[in-house]
């Protein structure tokens, strides 16, 4: 493919055959997972509509399909209120901060066997580096906004990802041991043979751990409350309007997707089809990988149609009385069972 | 400290949050409820209080004889009446004007009636688009009246055994 793109643009100069090189791989990710963006708010509507018995929106378009268009063009269209005593400068930095993490981690991420950007060996680090980048966003937005339930916002904000940022790294641990590498192509590898050999049976207890860290990173709900409406408005975001609102909105859910792909990759097989017989293998990894996902993300809307929000201090108590000390005990277990037990092949 | 282990399993095996989730799954699953509104609509009571209207009798007189009931009974002031002896002797009402913004669709007006001059009904989907048509007069209120009167009179006669 980059032989074809070389003969076509022979005739330009080469900074910029590069520079266009570069582009045209950054459109080809960013564009499909932009409209995956844009429909995965539509499926929420949609899905907690249908849980709480009604029907979501269904009025632009046929059945609503045009709904996320329409968001974004109104999005687009309204009017950026920057409030008079805020840091400028920073006040419009902090939805990038936060949404261009969520894009670069797609970078690593193994769409199947062969589409990948970059099949780099520290691509677990990269992973986790990014996807803690993200509350800088949130924290820069919540000061920069100069308000006083922004920056509430912010702090809760700051001190849920510091307990549940711990949780997610062990459990990721976890998965380094029993893969044995940090590259993420090589981890999906380590999980061929189907159903029964992905990593989700043996870090049964990470893979919980993980995906609850994982929500709570997102500040999903039910561990919303940097953005609690009943106490502190719309959190971090209070003061955003416009395109900075829609930008944060963005890096929200393109950080769904991206844990929901992390997880599949980490404890479902990635692209690797459920059975490794004849009509499952005919399909491409892409589509494996890419329902595998919508399953997981399909469980980030499940459970905010289902549970209440938490208290402060339980989320604390979660985090760090429950969620760590499991993950520090499996990772015994893996160490423990993987090398001085005749059942290390569990786990490996 | 006694660990009750019973709870200890439920918390890690997650049942409670399980359970949970079988709940909505199946509120997922289940027929939907929704009345698409402009195209489907509830039923309405005949005794709904809505747009106000003047009847006439089946002559075409009016109904109205300016007895000023309605003004003295409307708990928000809302309705305005002035009233002069008609050439025929009668006393006919020169002014009625409701202000809508000030009515709070109590249907008091209609209670005190005695000649069912001035009624509540069913329409609730109005509108207003200039400054001003908040107040309506009484042509407007005859003409309401004229349209509607199939309705206005199947409604009273649906809820007639209970007044």
């Amino acid at each position: 493919m980059h032989e074809t793109f070389l003969l076509l643009t022979g005739w330009l100069p080469e900074p910029v055959q590069t520079v266009s090189w570069i582009m045209m791989k950054i459109v080809a990710i960013l564009a499909p997972l932009m409209l995956c963006v844009a429909y995965f708010t539509f499926a929420e509507r949609k899905i907690i509509g249908y849980i709480q018995t009604r029907v979501g929106p269904n009025r632009v378009g046929p059945r609503g399909w045009l709904q996320p268009i329409a968001d974004s063009v109104k999005l687009m269209f309204k009017e950026i209120v920057v409030p008079s005593r805020s840091n400028r400068y920073l006040f419009l930095f902090a939805p990038i901060l936060s949404l261009a993490p969520a894009l670069a981690a797609w970078a690593v991420v193994p769409f199947s066997d062969t589409l990948v950007l970059a099949n780099i060996d520290a691509g677990l680090l990269y992973v986790l580096a990014l996807t803690s980048m993200g509350v800088y966003g949130v924290i820069l937005a919540g000061w920069a906004s100069n308000s006083k339930y922004a920056f509430l916002g912010a702090m809760r904000s700051a001190a849920q990802i510091v307990a549940y940022e711990i949780a997610m790294g062990f459990a990721l641990v976890g998965v380094l041991m029993v893969a044995g590498s940090l590259n993420l192509h090589q981890i999906v590898t380590g999980q061929s043979g189907g159903f029964w050999q992905w990593y989700w049976l043996p870090l049964l207890p990470l893979l919980v751990v993980y995906f609850i860290s994982g929500v709570a990173e997102t500040n999903r709900a039910p561990f919303d409350v940097a953005e609690g409406e009943s106490e502190i408005v719309a959190g971090f975001h209070v003061e955003y309007s416009g395109m900075g609102f829609a930008v944060f909105f963005l890096a929200e859910y393109a950080n769904m997707i991206l844990i929901a792909a992390l997880t599949v990759l980490m404890f479902f097989g990635g692209w690797l089809p459920p059975l490794d017989v004849a009509p499952f293998t005919w399909l491409p990894g892409v589509f494996w990988f890419g329902a595998k996902t919508a399953l997981v993300a399909f469980l980030f809307l499940w459970l905010r149609a289902t549970f209440p929000r938490y208290r402060y201090d339980q989320i604390m108590r979660l985090g760090w009385k429950v969620l760590i000390p499991v993950t520090l005990v499996w990772i015994a277990v893996i160490g423990l069972g993987k090398f001085y037990t005749p059942l290390g092949f569990i786990f490996s | 400290m006694a660990l009750n282990f019973r709870q200890l399993y439920k918390t890690f095996t997650l049942q409670e949050l399980r359970k949970g989730m079988g709940v909505t799954g199946r509120q997922l699953l289940r027929k939907k409820t929704t009345i698409m509104y402009p195209e489907e609509k509830t039923p309405k009571s005949p005794r709904f209080r809505g747009l106000h209207a003047l009847r006439r009798y089946p002559n075409g007189e009016e109904r109205c004889i300016a007895c000023k009931l309605c003004e003295a009974v409307c708990p928000a002031l809302a309705i305005t009446i002035d009233s002069e002896e008609r050439d025929d002797g009668t006393r006919r009402t020169t002014r009625y004007d409701i202000d809508l913004f000030k009515c709070i669709y109590c249907g008091f007006c209609e209670e005190a009636c005695p000649v069912d001059s001035i009624v509540m009904t069913d329409i609730h989907e109005f509108h207003m688009e200039e400054n001003g048509e908040r107040m309506v007069d009484k042509q407007h209120l005859l003409e309401i009246g004229d349209k509607y009167e199939a309705e206005i009179a199947a409604a009273r006669k649906q809820d007639s055994p209970y007044r």
